[in-house]
């Protein structure tokens, strides 16, 4: 009828705790109404036995010293009724039998005189009996007559089994109306327990505003509490972007100011060894300042990638923007920097994290490559991939497995004397896999040079 | 095992002394037979054989052991000397509803009895498929000069007015002797204070006392006596031959109407077969109209179409003058009114 | 040319200042954004090099302000962020290009470069020596109708000989100009480009001499 749930669910819970209330009670209902139904048929049928018995004492003269008894017909079609129960009926006076069934069970057991009922079972039927006492004088001597009217309980049982019917059907229906409403409740709450979910699943990864779904009030303290723990989480990205760019900033800033003196210095000496001297500080600036940008990049990408905000993005204009901001940089060392797109490719991704992906590969390409050479950069694509394709004519990958060059400060051991500090490819491929995608590394086939191929799966 | 049972059945039927009184036996044999019913009943075996024969074409294999007994001798074989019988068919409902009430009639269901109207059936036991009035009979040769009376007082009147004439030739049940004389009695009795003035003036005039409508019918034809008091009426319409002898006269003040009715005996050994007979008899009285055979059937068209028909209820009402006070005070004052001395 | 720093950290402002004076620019510098603003309702820049963390603000907001007033001086950014988390790229703000702290002069120069050969045109700034007129920012030589187009090496080459022509240039300058200090070069890699750039200027009155043990000079004859 429902969709399997799992046993912690709380819609099944809910559920099957409403319907087990819904179960009992429905089973109380029918047991009061049952019993009061059964009641009432009982109460009714004594009323009638003893009418019956009633109307026969008016009827038991004393005429010339003897009881005589003359039964109205009325006392027996009194008790005729559509099934037509049996009826006995028994009168005696001082306990000795006058007429009616000899064999008829009274139901007095004691000495009053009120109308006392009892249910016997006679001639192999259950049989209600009311017994009607009253004392009469016979010739000055007191004696005492008991009339029993019995009739056995057929109608009782017929109605009883109506209302049976009845109490069981109205049972089911208040069970059945109970385990709608309770489904519908189970369902209610697990709707407004999945809108909450929905409201903060639905949300991107930077989206760490407060969760305003509506809930029911019991619900609040956790939204309250959920929102409590994104602001702190949001408190806690916030303090980690901001240290990572204050922190580039404290590195960068004075690196910057000695390498401009450095550079200006080096510009007005002419001694051979203070030269060299200004060289080396220079390239130590270059490879400590590229560390740690790479190293701050490193940590964002990481960050990032963790929970990574998809939007569609566009390969080509990134490609194409990045290869544009890095082509005078190309050419300090006369390389052409050639870019092909054959067509509009679109990847669900982090536009920045794609772009410093594709920025350091293109920077380790020119940072590696001879000058004069040119790096061919194309965006080609299959069925459900896009892949960047970035070649030099330089001096390749080492032998020994280019795949271990991805891994964290690894650098092709054929790279000493080219600043890097191994994060790029790292960087790269981190974006790669946090997209579905792949980084592949490999020397040019039959030919010099490198072939760096980032590919992301199409949207 | 069923062989076995019919011989056996065979050789108890044979016993020669039974304790209750028979008043005819006549057997209906049946070709290859299976089941043998053992019916007792107050009605003619002549008015009755054809029931019994059409019944036998439908069913065949099931013979038909015919008793035809008194009302209270049904009592009798029934309740005192626990006789087998598988049906018992009788006109005294009161009888037939103290069998039921006492527990010596067998349930039975089937779509037949579940066609019957309430009023025509007691606790799926007592079945009723007759509707017979009961009448005053009366000879045409006496009232051809006398007005013939319509109610019980224009009777009384008659009586009063020719005592002569009526004296000792007044007929009517003895009710100590039949039970359907002593129902329809004390449904009288019970119905008008005029039946206890009648009973008074018919005691005056020495009436005669029956124990059957048969032998009332034939006197008041033969001339023997000129007026029956509660004759069945159907006893007399199949008398066709007496008719031009006879006045049918259903009393207008009110009829009580009789029904006969059937049930299983508790100790029936062929329920099965009993149940068949008791399918035949309602489809009978039901589809036929009643025409067709001695006992006209039942319809509730026949009720409303005469507003002085008393049907007898079938209900423990019955039972009252079942009573031993009752039924002796009741004979008490009736034969005080009935059974002057001359 | 004309061009306003806006950077706040003294020391690199001075070395930056020293280097395009150097150069032969003309450089004013502003502290902060307010200073700026001053100078900017003074005079007319070719080109701002702008810092975006300073005293008195974001520089991104100070360059926005701008382009929405319909100033469309060229500018480039001077940043020390990452660029990774830089929300709100320096590009998008309607920055001409940008360019990362630390900074290497030959990559600032190409940028300045390609953003004032594609701001302002190619007919301003042409030098001429001889018969021969270099376009530094279109990266051409003219001998007469002849158009040569050069290389970026070629290109910077020559703009230092005809920053000072006539005047003897030493080797090691060269290198330093033409080379980044990642790349291990001796001295003699100069005479590859000299080479090329002799072949391109024959025809012309103008030649590049070499003075043995000195360097090198622009020369008519």
């Amino acid at each position: 009828m429902w969709p399997f749930h799992a046993p912690g669910s709380i819609r099944l819970r809910l559920t099957l705790q409403l319907l087990t209330g819904a179960a009992v009670m429905a089973l109380v209902l029918f047991l009061i109404v049952y019993s009061f139904a059964r009641q009432i048929g009982a109460e009714s049928q004594d009323r009638i036995l003893s009418a019956s018995a009633t109307s026969i004492l008016d009827a038991t003269t004393v005429q010339s010293g003897n009881i005589s008894v003359d039964i109205p017909y009325s006392a027996f079609t009194m008790l005729d009724n559509s099934v037509d129960d049996r009826v006995f009926y028994r009168i005696t006076q001082d306990g000795e039998g006058l007429t009616g069934y000899d064999d008829l069970p009274s139901a007095r057991q004691d000495q009053g005189t009120g109308p006392a009922f009892d249910t016997v079972t006679y001639r192999g039927e259950e049989l209600r009996i009311a017994t009607l006492t009253r004392r009469v004088s016979v010739g000055g001597t007191p004696t005492r007559i008991d009339v029993t009217v019995g009739q056995t309980r057929d109608a009782q049982a017929d109605v009883l089994a109506r209302i049976l019917r009845m109490t069981v059907l109205l049972g089911f229906g208040f069970f059945a109306a109970s385990a709608l409403l309770a489904i519908l409740a189970g369902r209610s709450t697990a709707a407004s327990l999945s809108r909450l979910a929905e409201s903060v699943s639905r949300r991107g990864p930077q989206d760490l505003r407060p969760v305003v779904a509506e809930v029911p009030s019991e619900m609040r303290p956790l939204v309250a509490s959920l929102n409590s723990l994104i602001a702190r989480l949001s408190a806690a990205l916030t303090r980690t972007e901001d240290f990572i760019a204050e922190a580039a900033h404290r590195v960068r800033t004075p690196l910057a100011t000695v390498r401009a003196h450095g550079e200006n210095t080096l510009r007005r000496v002419s001694k051979e060894e203070n030269r060299v001297s200004l060289r080396e500080m220079i390239r130590a600036i270059d490879e400590s300042s590229r560390a740690a940008g790479q190293l701050l990049d490193h940590a964002m990408v990481s960050l990032r990638a963790d929970q990574l905000e998809l939007s569609p993005v566009a390969l080509r204009p990134l490609v194409a923007d990045l290869v544009d901001r890095l082509r005078p940089v190309a050419e300090l060392k006369d390389m052409d920097l050639r870019f092909e797109a054959s067509e509009e490719q679109e990847v669900m991704g982090d536009t920045i994290l794609i772009q410093n992906a594709v920025r350091n590969l293109l920077d380790n390409a020119i940072k590696y490559a001879p000058p004069e050479t040119p790096i061919d950069v194309a965006l080609t694509r299959d069925e459900a991939t896009a892949t960047l394709t970035i070649r030099d004519q330089g001096i390749g990958f080492p032998a020994t497995g280019a795949d271990a060059l991805t891994g964290r400060f690894a650098r092709g051991e054929n790279a000493t004397g080219v600043i890097g500090s191994g994060l790029g490819l790292t960087i790269a491929d981190e974006v790669a896999r946090a997209h579905g995608g792949t980084l592949t590394i490999a020397n040019t086939e039959g030919g010099p040079g490198a072939c760096v191929r980032l590919s992301l799966p199409l949207r | 095992m069923r062989a076995f049972i019919s011989s056996l059945a065979l050789i108890l039927s044979a016993l020669p002394a039974l304790a209750f009184e028979i008043e005819e036996n006549v057997q209906f044999p049946a070709a290859n037979q299976t089941a043998e019913l053992r019916v007792i009943s107050t009605a003619d075996a002549d008015l009755f054989a054809p029931f019994i024969t059409a019944f036998q074409a439908l069913n065949p294999g099931i013979a038909v052991d015919y008793y035809v007994v008194s009302s209270s001798e049904i009592m009798v074989a029934l309740q005192d000397e626990g006789e087998r019988f598988d049906l018992a068919i009788s006109s005294a409902m009161d009888l037939q509803i103290k069998l039921a009430n006492d527990g010596l009639a067998l349930p039975y269901r089937s779509g037949a009895t579940g066609s019957l109207p309430e009023w025509a059936i007691w606790r799926d036991r007592v079945f009723a498929f007759t509707q017979e009035p009961a009448t005053m009979v009366l000879s045409r040769a006496d009232f051809a000069d006398i007005d013939l009376p319509r109610t019980r007082q224009e009777l009384i009147t008659a009586l009063r007015d020719h005592p002569e004439r009526f004296r000792e030739r007044i007929g009517t049940y003895d009710v100590r002797e039949s039970g359907l004389g002593y129902l329809f009695a004390t449904q009288d009795g019970r119905t008008s204070e005029t039946f206890w003035r009648l009973a008074q003036v018919m005691g005056g005039l020495q009436t005669q006392l029956y124990r059957g409508s048969s032998d009332m019918i034939e006197d008041v034809a033969s001339g023997r006596i000129a007026v029956a008091y509660n004759v069945l009426g159907s006893y007399a319409q199949v008398r066709e031959d007496l008719h031009d002898r006879i006045h049918i006269i259903a009393p207008e003040d009110f009829t009580t109407v009789m029904m006969r009715t059937v049930l299983i005996p508790a100790n029936a050994e062929a329920p099965e077969a009993a149940g068949r007979f008791i399918d035949h008899l309602i489809e009978t009285a039901w589809t036929e109209g009643g025409g067709r055979f001695a006992f006209p059937g039942i319809t509730p068209a026949r009720l409303s179409e005469n507003a002085s028909l008393r049907p007898i209820q079938l209900g423990p009402g019955l039972l009252v003058y079942l009573d031993r006070l009752k039924r002796r005070q009741f004979i008490e004052e009736w034969e005080a009114a009935m059974v002057q001395p001359g | 040319m004309r061009f306003l720093l806006v950077e706040d950290n003294q020391q690199l402002a001075a070395a930056v200042l020293d280097r395009l004076a150097l150069d032969g620019h003309v450089v004013d510098h502003a502290g902060d954004l307010g200073m700026a603003e001053d100078y900017i309702s003074a005079t007319d820049y070719d080109l701002i090099l702008l810092d975006i963390m300073l005293p008195d603000g974001d520089g991104r907001d100070f360059l926005n302000a701008q382009r929405a007033r319909g100033k469309d001086t060229p500018v480039i950014v001077l940043t020390a962020r990452s660029e990774v988390s830089d929300r709100v790229g320096a590009l998008d703000m309607g920055a001409d290009d940008y360019i990362p702290k630390p900074f290497d002069f030959a990559e600032l120069e190409a940028r300045c470069r390609a953003v004032l050969r594609r701001r302002t045109g190619t007919a301003t700034n042409v030098k001429r020596f001889g018969n021969v007129a270099f376009n530094a920012l279109e990266g051409t030589l003219t001998n007469g109708d002849r158009v040569i187009p050069l290389r970026n090496r070629e290109l910077r080459l020559l703009e230092v000989f005809f920053g000072a022509p006539g005047q003897i240039i030493p080797k090691p300058k060269l290198v330093d100009r033409l080379f980044s200090y990642d790349e291990d070069v001796s001295e003699n890699a100069i005479e590859v480009y000299v080479g090329r750039l002799r072949k391109k200027l024959e025809g012309s009155d103008v030649s590049i001499v070499t003075v043995r043990g000195l360097g090198y000079r622009l020369a008519v004859p």
